[in-house]
Order: structure tokens, then C-alpha cells, then sequence
């Protein structure tokens, strides 16, 4: 036990030491990455006036968010699907379409989709042009798995009684669908919702093969200065990004911390 | 309005068919298209390869042939790069997999709020950009970067030791890249564990090395399967990690289908290279399909 707590210790300096380091040298004045000359703030000054950047944030950002809600409607359906359905024809093959994308390589799914919409395009004329639309798509397929296997274990976990209660008084299956079982799966939603959007926003592979010009993503241009070498500029998109998830998530920790206790405590005090 | 709805909701039909469709079209129907044009040939055109059958006046004509695959056979380099691929994502799923093992155990048997508390904090890293993660490695590992730095100012080595672009990198990659993907399935099974059965181990006598040998790791076993395939499989096509952190000689058949399509544009043969690779990955993804229904179906 005690060497399984060491070793989760040194895990977790593992994880973090490359992210701190990074951070640590986007305050870097000096453009050489290794050596400390003294703190400045002039690489984020550089990145906000950076427009090739902000624009490919604020494209990646309209992805992640409509590829975020499109994979939890379907994710949605297909987990309630598996969980719910029993046996239905074609099931072998709907659950294998379903996990495969957890482990496809991306180059593989990348250049199928690719190889699809320009053969799509040559047969029906749709899609005309390759850009935020096809990236959207691609990003769908492959965040509805995770989608799915996050909401399909909430589902399995959840208590059954209350649906059938409904059901007994009458309700229909739509109705017990949106008022009860909704809101008991709401939890698994919102981060399935957030899985997808950070997913999205991340993916360079997939993006890379499927658009067409003009439409470049976050990690597309943060790949093209990579390969140019180490930039302290680079360095603060990686501050900031790390910072936003760090406090977002520890925000989201937090309250479901907070609310658990808060309903122990009122469990306590009606009981 | 009302029963028509309802007719359309209870007729399941309805309900399976846009998450079916979807994947459908833009998941397998892909695959189709990958095959096809893997038997075509490369034009300068747009789109820039042949057609592979026909529909003339004298019927249909079969016009692929399999030139692409005999390409691949004939070189040395594809070879490689798929070999290179197999063992450089099995050794690293191997050390993936003794880190992980030891930090979901830890994990598993911590109290809350301090269990929950934990688990994000594995999984964090993973929610922030790969590509970034890599990224950071890269400023680490350099002949003139801060490990070398560090271990040249402390005066343990006289000359930077070669770590980025070799295989060292890489397995560094794909380990601290794919980490959380190990912990989490394990950690999955390990909380489940009744520890009734641990405490009975030790009440007949057993040391804790055989405690956890007989009891505690095949208990974990499907954990620790759905874990390896889960790294092994995305990381034998992984494209970022050779790319940024590989070197020329340490080549990877991602890398080399990205090349082939981005830089040389011929994507008849990158389509021929990602069906060999999905035609020895297909039954590793079988294997991982079987083993993770399992797991969603032992939930209920």
C-alpha cells in the first residue's frame, strides 16, 4: 500500500511537472526557453495581438460547442438505446459503431472521412466545400462514443423504480423520458457535454485531413508554429489553456463536493 | 398531433435510427471509401486518383488493381514503420501499464472526498491539449533543455545525453500521453473490489505479494485488458508523438501515412497503408469491443 501511494505520488509529479515547467516559462522575458532571464508578461501581449491565432480560437471554440451539443444529443439517444432496448437487429453492429471510435487511430479515421466527403461530394455534389462544417461531423463521430459510454454507465447505475413509477401512473414513455429520467442523468450529460467540447477543441489529426482551405483550427496553428521550434508565445496558449481546465474542473469538484455535503446534511436533518 | 408523436416515439424504430444513421454513414461508410481508393491509382487531378471500375458501353469494367499493396510489400520502410509501430506502442502499453496499475490501487483505497479529489487529478492533464503536453516535452528533453541543463550544472554528465527525437522520447510520449487511459478502467474495477475477499486472503496466511498475485489482480483483470487496448491500439497509429518527439530513424506508420498523404499527395497508397493497419488492428479493436460491452453489461 504504502509503495502504491509513492507511486501515485511520483504519477502525479510525472503529470504535472512538464505542464509547470511550461507555465512557469511563458513569464520568461527571454526567447530561449531553458534559460530564466526575468519575468515579463510580453508573450501574452504578443498572443492577444496575434490575429491568425485568436481567429482559429474562435473557430475551434464554435466547433467544440456545436460538435459538445450535437454528440450529447446523439450520445443521448444511443446510450438509452444500449441500456434500455434489449436485443434489436443490427445491435452487434450499432455497439461496435459505437466503441470503435474510442480506439481508432485518428490518422485511419481522418483519411476515411476524408476519402467520404470527397467522394460524397463527387456523387451528390454535398459536401461542396471542406471547412467548419466537415470538422464538425468528424468531431461528432468520434465524440459520440465517449458521450455514450458516459452516459450508458449513469443509465445502468441509475435506480429503475422511479421510471416504472411513472410509467404505472400512466405517463408516456416520452413523458417519463423527459421528467424523470432527464434530470436524473443531467450530471452525466453536462460532462459529457464538456468530454466532447474538450475533445474537439484539442483534436489536430482528425481537423488536419478534413479541412479544406481557409478554415484552420486551434491545433492546426499551434502545430504549424510548433514544428518551427519552441515559442515562449506557445507557452502562454498553454498557460491559459491549462489554466481555464484547472480552475474549471476544480470549480465543478468543488460545488459537487459542496452539494453532496449540503444533501447529506438535509438527508440528516429530515431523517 | 399527440398520438402521432407518440406512435413515432414508441415505435423504437424511430428512436435507434439518427445515432444509427450517423455512425453509419460517417463512421463505417468511410471504410468503404478507404478501400476502394486504396485500389486505385494516383493522378495529378483533383480528386487525385483513378477510378477503379467502369460503367461503359460494353458494361461494368473492373479498372483497380493492387499495385498499392505490391508497393508496400516492396519496400523496406513500410515494413518497419508497421513493425517499429507494434513493438514501440507494446513496450510503452507495458509501462503504461506498471505506473498505472500501482497509482489506481492508491487511488482505489483512498477515502472521500480525497478518492474523487485524486481521480480528477489524473484526469486533468488529459482534458488539457495533447498536443500542448507533447509540446512541453520537447523544451524538456532538448540537448540544450532544462533535464540536460539541470544534470550538466549539477555536474553528473560533461555532454547533453541525446534524448529527444529516439525511441526514449517516444515511449516518454505515448506513456505520459496515454497514462489516464490505463488508470481509469482499472481504477474502475479496483473500487468494486470486495475487500471481504483481500481480508480473507490475509486471515489464511497469505504475504501481500501473493494476496495481490491470486486475489487482487485477476479480480482487475478486465480492467487491466480494457486498459492495454485502450493505449496500445490509438497509440500504433499515433501521428503527434513520432512526429514531435521521434526522430528520422524511429519511424511510425502514422507518421508515415500522414507523410504520404500531406507531403508526397498520394492517396492511394496512404489509403492502402491505413487498411494493412486496420487489417492487424481489426482484431485487437474485436477483442476490445467484447471485453468493454462486458464491462458496461456488469454495471447493471
Amino acid at each position: 500500500m504504502r509503495a502504491a501511494r509513492v507511486m501515485l505520488v511520483a504519477g502525479l509529479v510525472f503529470l504535472y511537472f512538464p505542464l509547470l515547467v511550461l507555465i512557469i516559462y511563458s513569464f520568461n522575458e527571454s526567447r530561449l526557453v531553458t534559460i530564466w532571464t526575468e519575468f515579463s508578461v510580453k508573450w501574452y501581449i504578443e498572443l492577444l495581438q496575434d490575429e491568425q491565432l485568436m481567429g482559429a480560437f474562435f473557430l475551434s471554440l464554435q466547433i467544440a460547442c456545436a460538435t459538445a451539443f450535437m454528440a450529447v444529443l446523439l450520445g443521448t439517444i444511443a446510450a438509452y438505446v444500449l441500456v434500455n432496448f434489449g436485443r434489436f437487429p443490427g445491435q452487434t453492429l450499432f455497439s461496435s459503431m459505437i466503441v470503435a471510435p474510442l480506439v481508432m487511430p485518428e490518422v485511419i479515421t481522418g483519411l476515411s472521412l476524408l476519402l467520404l466527403f470527397v467522394g460524397l461530394s463527387e456523387l451528390l455534389g454535398w459536401p461542396a466545400s471542406r471547412g467548419a462544417m466537415t470538422i464538425w461531423i468528424a468531431h461528432v463521430t468520434f465524440s459520440v462514443a465517449f458521450v455514450t459510454i458516459i452516459i450508458s454507465s449513469r443509465l445502468r447505475e441509475m435506480d429503475g423504480s422511479l421510471e416504472e413509477a411513472a410509467m404505472d401512473l400512466g405517463a408516456t414513455p416520452l413523458k417519463v423520458f423527459f421528467v424523470i429520467t432527464l434530470p436524473l442523468i443531467m450530471p452525466a450529460l453536462v460532462s459529457g457535454w464538456l468530454l466532447a467540447f474538450t475533445l474537439s477543441l484539442d483534436d489536430l489529426v482528425i481537423a488536419s485531413f478534413v479541412s479544406g482551405p481557409g478554415a484552420s483550427t486551434l491545433p492546426m496553428v499551434i502545430y504549424s508554429s510548433v514544428r518551427l521550434g519552441v515559442s515562449p508565445k506557445i507557452n502562454a496558449l498553454a498557460t491559459i489553456f491549462v489554466g481555464m481546465i484547472l480552475v474549471g474542473s476544480f470549480l465543478v469538484w468543488w460545488t459537487m463536493q459542496r452539494w453532496q455535503v449540503y444533501a447529506t446534511d438535509k438527508k440528516a436533518a429530515e431523517g | 398531433m399527440k398520438p402521432l408523436f407518440a406512435h413515432l416515439f414508441a415505435n423504437r424504430f424511430w428512436v435507434i435510427a439518427p445515432p444509427y444513421v450517423w455512425m453509419l454513414v460517417f463512421f463505417a461508410l468511410p471504410f468503404a471509401f478507404i478501400l476502394k481508393i486504396s485500389f486505385a491509382e494516383s493522378l495529378i487531378a483533383m480528386p487525385p486518383y483513378s477510378d477503379i471500375w467502369s460503367w461503359a458501353d460494353d458494361g461494368f469494367q473492373w479498372l483497380g488493381s493492387i499495385n498499392n499493396y505490391l508497393f508496400l510489400l516492396d519496400d523496406d520502410l513500410y515494413y518497419t514503420a508497421y513493425f517499429n509501430s507494434v513493438r514501440l506502442a507494446l513496450v510503452a502499453t507495458l509501462v503504461c501499464l506498471v505506473v498505472a496499475y500501482p497509482m489506481a490501487y492508491a487511488i482505489s483505497r483512498l477515502d472521500e472526498p480525497y478518492r474523487s479529489l485524486f481521480l480528477l487529478l489524473v484526469i486533468l492533464p488529459s482534458w488539457t491539449s495533447f498536443l500542448i503536453r507533447i509540446y512541453a516535452w520537447i523544451g524538456l528533453l532538448k540537448n540544450n533543455g532544462l533535464i540536460n541543463h539541470a544534470l550538466m550544472s549539477l555536474g553528473l554528465i560533461d555532454e547533453p545525453l541525446v534524448m529527444l527525437h529516439s525511441d526514449f522520447a517516444i515511449y516518454l510520449g505515448i506513456v505520459y500521453g496515454y497514462l489516464p487511459f490505463m488508470i481509469l478502467p482499472i481504477y474502475t474495477n479496483l473500487v468494486k473490489l470486495d475487500h471481504s475477499l483481500v481480508e480473507a486472503g490475509y486471515d489464511l496466511g497469505a504475504r501481500p505479494w501473493k494476496v495481490f498475485v491470486t486475489i487482487i489482480f485477476p479480480l482487475s483483470m478486465s480492467g487491466v485488458v480494457a486498459g492495454c487496448f485502450l493505449v496500445f491500439i490509438p497509440a500504433v497509429g499515433e501521428f503527434v508523438i513520432p512526429d514531435l518527439l521521434g526522430g528520422p530513424d524511429t519511424l511510425m506508420i502514422g507518421k508515415v501515412l500522414w507523410q504520404e498523404f500531406f507531403v508526397n499527395r498520394d492517396w492511394p497508397v496512404a489509403s492502402a497503408i491505413a487498411v494493412v493497419m486496420l487489417s492487424f488492428l481489426i482484431i485487437p479493436i474485436y477483442f476490445y469491443r467484447r471485453i468493454e460491452m462486458q464491462r458496461l453489461e456488469a454495471n447493471k
